[in-house]
């Protein structure tokens, strides 16, 4: 009982740290451009199909999931000189559109491209076993440990990143007051490029570690997008340290919430009723969990702005 | 009384009175979707009297979300939350052996209302893209909730054995489903015309254009903007009642963001803040879907690029999309009375 | 005259560290023209926006015609009799003049909430949109667009939006930012005529027009009050010299 707790908190740090990959990009994106982007998903979407095809063309995992995020990454700087620079200079309600837009041209590209069918990335082989974390009792899967190690040292890579070097310097104070920086003489134009691409690669670096785990497939980008969202705005839009806090707790009550959920409702009801009760209580307290915060402290747990 | 006599920089249309109705064309509007179907009937076309009748559910929908959207400023990417719930309360109840309008409808619209005062309280306390996100995360809530609980038939939504029962008509047949439509929308569209064309109205469309002078002048602003968004749920909700209706059924799909979305794409399309954008929109929108749908499977990527296109090329943002065209076309026709503007003495004044 | 109209007793507001209205106590005369000066940063549009309602206050009172109005909305305020103008011009730049003046006699009418109202009969908005046009000067552009109209008649109406709420107290920031010196003459002139109907509090840079026009001066120094008087009790206060005035005087003797 206490090992299947201690392998649902293992999972809820792999998913929170897989959300964080996209959360990251995507407060940024928030904080610096003030563009509410729609359309962070299909970048997790298409870095994961690339991933996939890169893998069926070369059949070996890593070399597919370095290539997916170069090529992801050139995608993110592609659209964001011919669409979101613009963009960003236009009402909310235009980049709700317009990269609303985006995500059905995506979506429906990906399926004339790849077909409708979800795609399979294997696992390296050497990933494939389970480490003994407690001998007998517990064993978790290498691959996703490899996830977390990977998740945490993105996070310390970023965290390094903004606070510690000059262009993080300048995104915390993009963040925080956008005009101010560009007086200050930023140059801001190439500061964006660099987010984009940054948040770009983060969301294929996702979704193709995700990839063996998950079917790769149309669709993907919004069922993460959701929570990735609600991270960033439990967290405080623009801030960094608000997306890792959001991400782990999203993370953890969508994964031990669900458990714990589930083992409480049984004594209230039948195993059936609970076990489809748990989940959905638990995705809906991620929705009424951001409401909570929203009400309490209306820009976020950690505000970089003001 | 005379016209105004407007002087050189004097406009006709300022926001209070762009896109309002005159009775003339009200009048053509209700007679057109009238003998619509008959014809359509005649030429033995079912299939367009039943997209008639979506084509005026949607309209509904939009209109209600135009209140919020267009008219108020609140930019909700959850309406599709007020929809689903009009849709599963008509099914649950039918499910139940309740098939009664007279109950589920009133219940879908109530329900619906309620829903979104609820939201809109703590929505409304947040601004710009926070307000866009939170009302996103409540539509998310009753996703969840309709694709998990069993009462709800999860996945698969829930079937209706028929439609709702009206006393004195009956609605199997696809020609007395449109009027009965026809009639419910077309009681919304008064309703929401004296919406907009009252002081209610006036105050709403003020708000979005200066929340702070409207505070400032002593508008219980909150108040004004939870009664529209209110108001605005509760339409949607009868436009979700009569959307389970149309297809007898209702699937979790009514409720996903997805739905939110095109909901915004119709207003857009229509005429934010246009009396008539959500039906221009719903029927623009509805009829290129069926049209371009004939030819290829890949709709969505027509709608995308036709959406980028539009966000590209309207120069002061979607809002004004329909002003911009409306000066294409050659001068914007306006048909709305001018109620403020002052008689002619004034007016000559200068 | 005597009468105490206003009493703000020590306000407080703070912004994070910074303490912007620091025990500020203040008496405001019924009738007067109570102007607040101080130098930039003093903290008088803070103390504004706290009489207004538009930013809660941290501790202390405000007592308008005897009751204690701290913790009403803006709204409740306006409706109690206070109305305020904006530095910064605050107006519906696509609505007419007389749509901008109805939406104040509107707010007032207390039908906004009347969905269904019939729209038919505009005659009381008008009135009164009429009267406060006659007032501010503006009745030759009744129809115009706000947008295409000059700045100083932008701030004739910005003050006219606040008039039209027929406030008993009208907090009045800085009316004359931005203006000509004819302008500035001619807003003047329309703030003497005021007086008859309205208390008036004027926050204003301009001390010409300051010292021309005000009953009464309380000089705001880090959000509290050192010094309330007339004119000439200002001028010759050491207090007020050694803090602010001192400058601003021997810069207006030399220009």
């Amino acid at each position: 009982m206490s090992y299947l707790i201690i392998e649902q908190v293992l999972n809820g740090l792999q998913y929170g740290l897989m959300l964080f990959l996209l959360a990251a990009g995507l407060t940024l994106v928030f904080g610096i451009m003030d563009l509410i982007n729609l359309a962070h998903g299909s970048l997790y979407m298409i870095g994961a199909f690339l991933a996939a095809a890169f893998f069926q063309a070369i059949g070996s995992f890593f070399p597919a999931l370095l290539l997916a995020i170069v090529f992801t990454a050139l995608i993110g700087i592609i659209l964001e000189r011919l669409l979101y620079r613009h963009l960003q200079r236009m009402s909310h309600l235009s980049q709700v559109l317009a990269t609303f837009a985006l995500i059905l041209i995506a979506n429906e590209t990906i399926k004339m491209i790849f077909g409708a069918q979800p795609l399979m990335i294997g696992m390296p082989a050497s990933l494939s076993g389970a480490i003994e974390i407690v001998p007998d009792e517990l064993y978790y899967p290498s691959y996703r440990l490899l996830i977390i190690v990977v998740g945490l040292m993105v996070a310390l890579g970023l965290y390094l990143l903004v606070n510690r070097t000059r262009i993080g310097m300048w995104m915390r104070a993009g963040a925080s007051n956008p005009d101010m920086t560009a007086v200050m003489g930023v140059r801001i134009k190439p500061l964006f490029t660099f987010v984009f691409a940054l948040g770009a690669a983060l969301c294929a670096l996702a979704g193709a570690l995700l990839g063996p785990l998950l079917a790769v497939s149309v669709g993907m980008g919004e069922s993460i997008l959701i929570p990735a969202f609600e991270v960033i705005v439990i967290g405080g839009i623009g801030s960094m340290r608000g997306a890792l806090v959001g991400s782990l707790l999203v993370g953890m009550i969508d994964t031990v919430g669900k458990l714990i959920l589930t083992l409480g409702l049984r004594t209230l009801f039948d195993s059936a009723t609970a076990s489809t009760l748990g989940p959905t209580l638990a995705s809906m307290s991620v929705s009424l969990l951001m409401v909570a915060v929203l009400y309490f402290r209306p820009t976020g747990l950690f505000p970089a702005r003001g | 009384m005379n016209p105004t006599p407007f002087n050189a920089s004097a406009s006709a249309q300022t926001p209070f009175t762009q896109g309002l109705p005159g009775p003339w064309t009200a009048i053509f509007v209700a007679v057109a979707l009238a003998i619509y179907p008959l014809v359509m009937s005649a030429l033995d076309q079912a299939f367009y009297v039943n997209l008639g009748s979506r084509v005026l559910i949607f309209a509904l929908a939009a209109s209600a979300l135009n209140l919020a959207l267009g008219y108020g400023g609140m930019i909700s990417l959850g309406h599709a939350a007020f929809l689903g719930i009009g849709g599963y309360v008509v099914a649950v109840l039918a499910n139940n052996g309740v098939y009664s309008a007279w109950l589920s409808f009133p219940l879908a619209i109530g329900l619906a209302a309620a829903t979104a005062l609820l939201i809109g309280v703590v929505s409304l306390r947040t601004k710009g893209v926070y307000f866009i996100m939170i009302t996103l995360a409540f539509a998310q809530v009753f996703y969840y909730l309709a694709i998990s609980l069993p009462e709800f038939g999860g996945d698969d939504g829930l079937q209706l054995a028929r439609r709702s029962s009206v006393p004195g008509l009956d609605l199997s047949s696809a020609l007395s489903f449109y009027f009965f439509v026809l009639f419910t929308a077309g009681l919304a569209f008064v309703l929401l015309y004296r919406l907009v064309a009252s002081r209610f109205g006036r105050a709403i469309v003020a708000i979005r254009e200066n929340e702070r002078r409207m505070a400032a002048i002593g508008y219980p602003v909150f108040r004004l903007k939870l009664a529209a968004f209110a108001l605005s749920g509760g339409l949607c909700g009868l436009a979700g009642a009569l959307l389970a209706n149309a297809s007898t059924s209702i699937t979790p799909h009514t409720l996903t963001w997805h739905q939110s979305g095109l909901l915004i794409v119709m207003v857009i399309l229509g005429g934010s803040g246009y009396f008539w954008g959500g039906l221009t929109g719903a029927a623009v929108y509805l009829i290129l879907e069926e049209t371009i749908s004939d030819h290829t499977e890949h709709w969505n990527l027509v709608l995308g690029a036709l959406l980028l296109f539009i966000v590209m090329a309207a120069p002061n943002g979607v809002m004004s999309l329909r002003q911009h065209l409306a000066k294409r076309v050659g001068g914007a026709r306006g048909h709305g009375t001018a109620p403020l503007a002052a008689t002619s003495h004034e007016g000559e004044a200068k | 005259m005597s009468q105490i109209i206003l009493e703000v007793d020590n306000l407080v507001k703070r912004f994070g560290g910074l303490v912007a209205t620091d025990h500020c106590t203040l008496e405001v005369k019924a009738g007067e023209i109570h102007a607040l000066i101080g130098p930039n940063g003093a903290g008088k549009t803070t103390l504004l926006a706290q009489l207004s309602g538009e930013l809660p206050s941290d501790s202390g009172r405000i007592l308008f015609e005897g009751k204690d109005i701290t913790a009403l909305p803006i709204h409740k305020r306006v409706a109690a009799g206070i109305a305020r103008s904006y530095q910064i011009t605050t107006l519906f730049p696509k609505l007419t003049v007389l749509e901008n003046l109805a939406l104040s006699v509107q707010a007032r009418t207390g039908h906004s909430f009347d969905f269904l109202g019939t729209v038919t009969d505009e005659t009381d908005l008008l009135d009164g949109a009429l009267q406060t046009a006659e007032r501010i000067g503006l009745t030759d552009v009744l129809n115009h667009v706000v947008g295409t109209l000059s700045h100083g008649r932008q701030r004739q109406l910005e003050l006219g939006m606040a008039i039209a709420c027929k406030p008993r107290l009208l907090l009045l920031d800085e009316p004359m930012a931005g203006t000509d010196p004819e302008e500035s003459q001619r807003m003047g002139d329309l703030l003497n005529t005021l007086r008859e109907d309205h208390t008036i509090v004027l926050v204003e840079h301009d001390m010409d027009a300051v010292f021309r026009l005000a009953d009464r001066i309380s000089v705001l120094v880090s959000g509290r009050v050192i010094s309330s008087g007339t004119a000439d009790q200002i001028r010759n206060d050491p207090l007020v010299i050694g803090a602010y005035l001192g400058d601003e005087e021997s810069d207006h003797s030399g220009a």
